[in-house]
């Protein structure tokens, strides 16, 4: 067997090293240079009640879930569901950010499949989104006591993440 | 029931694949006669078995069976008949359905269409090619089965991804699979050489038919995506080296080289390891393309479900199919005896450099789709690797393939003359250099790049043209000739489209009202209204623009923005006038306050040329493919010995020879 001829099967077997990498990798995951950095604040109205306002340092001395989603995300919708069960698990507060969209579509979406914020702040022309690198939706941050993020969690929420990831970081963060 | 049919079938298709891929091969390793005949019978049952799995799920999709998860989450029953159709392919499950139904098409074909051959060959081809769809339907099987029932049925489907929905999307993958899997006969042919160490013309002769004929069905099918890309995403562009594509058009260029190199070693013998070497890598390439689409480890505007179970199964299945592959031809091909020698100046030399230069620049395709993953692989961080690396790599490489290209044909096996071929390239060297020049300034600004391009289409060209004249003085030549001159003629048509859209294209972004009127590469669209239309299961806005040059007559277009109901992604439905010099192309963005909208307007000069080029290219293949002697004295080459090189082609015979 001449070595020339084993090239092919050398190169071939570096590549798969790598694609075997690679499946273990979620080329989604983009890391966010704010985690472990102060969550930015903002003041907006609130979704619901535009005469009233929400500001992130409301929620300061607990954890909470920042929620970033809109009525035109399709991926929302998948995420919906998940984001209702861990609402009636009554675990933190759910914060949403309405990202880029209309008030009335937004209340629709919520009328028709239930809500599962408790308070949503409303980011019409995404100055909020902008501030907190948002790229696609939905898109959700874990906020600790301190304001500070700790996990930024992008894609829908599956019911596998809340398990294995947010739920433990979420104890965590609520015993410091 | 009709689903568990299907599935009942495709897994009979299963046994009956491992039945193909096993006793053939084993009876011409023991010379059991009775194995081997087993190959024939064999293909052409698990064809029908794939038939009946296949129309089993079209059928579910015409009869809406909601009951089917796979018919839930992609049809709905406003969907129209049409899409329904489509929609069969239209999600994971179904195309890989489609992939393994197409493979044992050409099994069958291969079964039928091969009779001259000696049946341990056939056995040995079919075999492979049984091998390998067992691996995938196996796949299916196991962790993407489109029979799936969803109980309690839907009520209602989720509906097809409104991007599918167009007439184009519903023959393009089966189009493009057919080029992808009908690599996997070259691949076959190659192994079987492998196995029976009997890499000869012979066996290249048998394997340039279907090998061009895989070719013609990916061209076919990569032209037809980038078409449906830019009238569909209403961005105006043909090309975005979005992995995916990639994905399709690395096969595409090993392909290429491999065409040529079998010519070679058809006709002299010689590159007999490379060939076998191109012809693994195409059908490896199609397996890495299936790999990196459907195991989500790169991200894609083509964004499919990520599943890692699936995405081990392919890695696993990609190891056995192309390691062992490998292993066979590292193993076997240092026995193959080389072929004649050919000097420094020679035809062979010349389409090894091509070939070289095709490999290098899918090289660095691959380099460039896959260094998002190695450099995360590596913890060296994450990026995206785009257009400027791809578009700063390929035309250098791409610049001398092109300029070798429209030489090759004249030069002589074994030893050619410099000199004698510049003396038959003078002509078109100055035609070239002049439009080169004259061309761009005369579209309004001379660049490099666009005299370059310019340039070397009418090299390409000419000099066809030329030769193509100086043939018709000895008779007339057979299809081959037609086929390659065909086929380097649409590349250079391809060339001048891409040069003119990348040098002279104009667009404008601009918010627009009813009455408004923008000037883009002197047309003149006046803006008319934009008006809400229902569609059967979309609603659109209509917009109305009237496009006039010089004070001509009016034209109509007409661009929509459909939102389906299914999914509250707007789709861009973009208007086009297309001409033979220029398309003009008008696209709505969003809405804006009021009546006014964001609206695109582009001017794209002979861009219809890109996708015509393509068209030509195909066209030449089959050509190609049509010659005579693919069809005559199949019988008599079997007994070509196996080392000895065939004799040298007369000159007469020569002239009409394709590389």
């Amino acid at each position: 067997m001449k070595a020339k001829f084993l090239i092919p099967l050398a190169l071939f077997a570096v590549l798969v090293v790598f694609l075997a990498a690679g499946l273990r990798l979620d080329p989604h995951e983009v890391p966010s240079p704010l985690v472990n950095k102060p969550a930015p604040a903002f003041k907006v109205t609130q979704l619901e009640h535009p005469e009233l306002q929400f500001a992130a340092e409301d929620l300061k001395g607990k954890v909470w879930l920042f929620n970033v989603w809109a009525s035109w995300c399709v991926a929302c919708r998948q995420e919906h569901p998940v984001l209702m069960q861990f609402a009636r698990q009554q675990i933190i507060p759910i914060v949403g950010l309405d990202y880029k969209d209309q008030r009335k579509d937004a209340l629709g979406v919520l009328k028709r499949s239930g809500n599962p914020y408790d308070v949503i702040a409303f980011d019409g022309d995404g100055r909020v989104g902008i501030d907190y690198g948002v790229y696609g939706v939905p898109e959700s941050y874990l906020i600790d006591k301190a304001g500070i993020i700790r996990y930024k969690h992008i894609g829908p929420i599956t019911a596998e993440a809340l398990e294995k990831t947010i739920i433990p970081l979420i104890n965590e963060l609520k015993k410091s | 029931m009709i689903p568990e049919l299907g599935h009942f079938a495709l897994i009979l298709a299963l046994c009956v694949c491992l039945v193909q891929g096993v006793l053939p091969i084993a009876g011409a390793h023991y010379g059991r006669r009775e194995w081997i005949v087993l190959a024939r019978p064999a293909a052409q049952v698990s064809f029908l078995l794939m038939l009946g799995a296949f129309v089993s799920l079209a059928w579910s999709f015409y009869v809406n069976d909601f009951s089917v998860q796979y018919v839930a989450a992609h049809s709905n029953s406003k969907l129209p008949t049409l899409f329904r159709f489509g929609a069969v392919w239209g999600g994971h499950e179904g195309s890989l359905l489609l992939w393994v139904f197409l493979l044992s098409g050409w099994t069958v074909a291969v079964a039928q269409f091969s009779r001259t051959l000696d049946d341990t060959m056939v056995a040995r081809v079919i075999g492979v090619l049984g091998l390998v769809t067992s691996g995938l339907v196996l796949f299916i099987l196991f962790t993407s089965n489109p029979f799936d029932r969803l109980l309690p049925a839907a009520e209602d489907g989720r509906d097809l991804n409104p991007l599918l929905q167009d007439p184009g999307l519903v023959f393009h993958p089966p189009v493009l699979y057919m080029g992808y899997v009908g690599f996997a006969v070259a691949f076959a042919f190659a192994i079987a050489a492998l196995l029976s160490g009997r890499l000869d013309a012979a066996w290249a002769r048998w394997s340039r038919p279907w090998t061009t004929a895989a070719w013609v069905f990916l061209t076919w099918g990569i032209a037809a995506g980038s078409w449906w890309a830019y009238y569909e995403l209403g961005w105006g562009g043909w090309w975005f080296w979005d992995p995916v594509e990639n994905a399709s058009f690395m096969p595409w260029l090993i392909g290429t080289a491999l065409i040529h190199s079998l010519a070679v070693t058809e006709k002299r013998g010689t590159f007999k390891s490379w060939t076998v070497l191109l012809a693994i890598g195409a059908f490896s390439l199609s397996l890495l393309g299936t790999f990196l689409v459907r195991s989500g480890v790169l991200t894609s505007v083509h964004a499919f479900a990520t599943d890692p179970r699936r995405g081990i199964f392919i890695l696993v299945l990609l190891l056995l199919v192309v390691g062992s592959s490998l292993v066979l031809f590292a193993w076997r091909a240092p026995k193959v005896a080389l072929g004649g020698s050919f000097a420094l100046m020679s035809r062979e030399s010349l389409l090894l450099t091509g070939n070289v230069l095709l490999v290098v620049s899918c090289a660095s395709v691959l380099l460039g789709t896959l260094y998002p993953l190695i450099i995360d692989a590596l913890k060296l961080g994450k990026i995206s690797v785009g257009p400027p690396y791809f578009n700063a790599v390929f035309v250098p490489l791409m610049t001398p393939v092109l300029f070798l290209m429209a030489a090759v044909p004249l030069a002589r096996w074994k030893n050619t003359d410099v000199k004698e071929i510049a003396l038959r390239m003078w002509i078109p060297g100055v035609l070239a250099l002049v439009a080169g020049a004259l061309v761009p300034y005369l579209m309004g600004g001379w660049t490099v790049m666009t005299n370059l391009g310019v340039a070397l289409s009418v090299w390409i060209a000419s000099s066809g043209v030329i030769q193509v004249a100086r043939r018709l003085k000895s008779g007339f030549p057979p299809a081959s000739f037609w086929g390659m001159h065909m086929g380097h003629f649409g590349i250079a048509v391809f060339a001048f489209g891409v040069t003119m859209v990348g040098g002279f294209q104009e667009e404008q972004d601009v918010r627009m009202e009813p009455g408004d009127t923008v000037l883009v590469g002197g047309y003149q669209f006046k803006m008319i209204g934009v008006k809400d239309v229902p569609g059967p299961n979309y609603s659109a806005s209509r917009g109305a623009f009237e496009v006039t040059k010089n004070g001509s007559d009016a034209k109509i277009l007409e661009p929509e923005k459909r939102t389906y109901f299914s999914s509250t992604m707007p789709m861009t439905e973009a208007a086009i006038d297309a001409g033979f010099t220029r398309d003009v192309y008008v696209s709505l963005g969003e809405p804006l306050e009021g009546k006014a909208w964001a609206i695109r307007v582009y001017f794209k000069p002979f861009v219809d040329w890109i996708w015509g080029g393509c068209f030509l290219m195909a066209l030449g293949g089959l050509f190609a493919m049509s010659d005579r002697r693919y069809r005559l004295r199949v019988k008599e080459s079997v007994v070509v010995p196996e080392a000895a090189s065939p004799p040298v082609p007369k000159r007469g015979r020569l002239k009409g020879a394709t590389p």
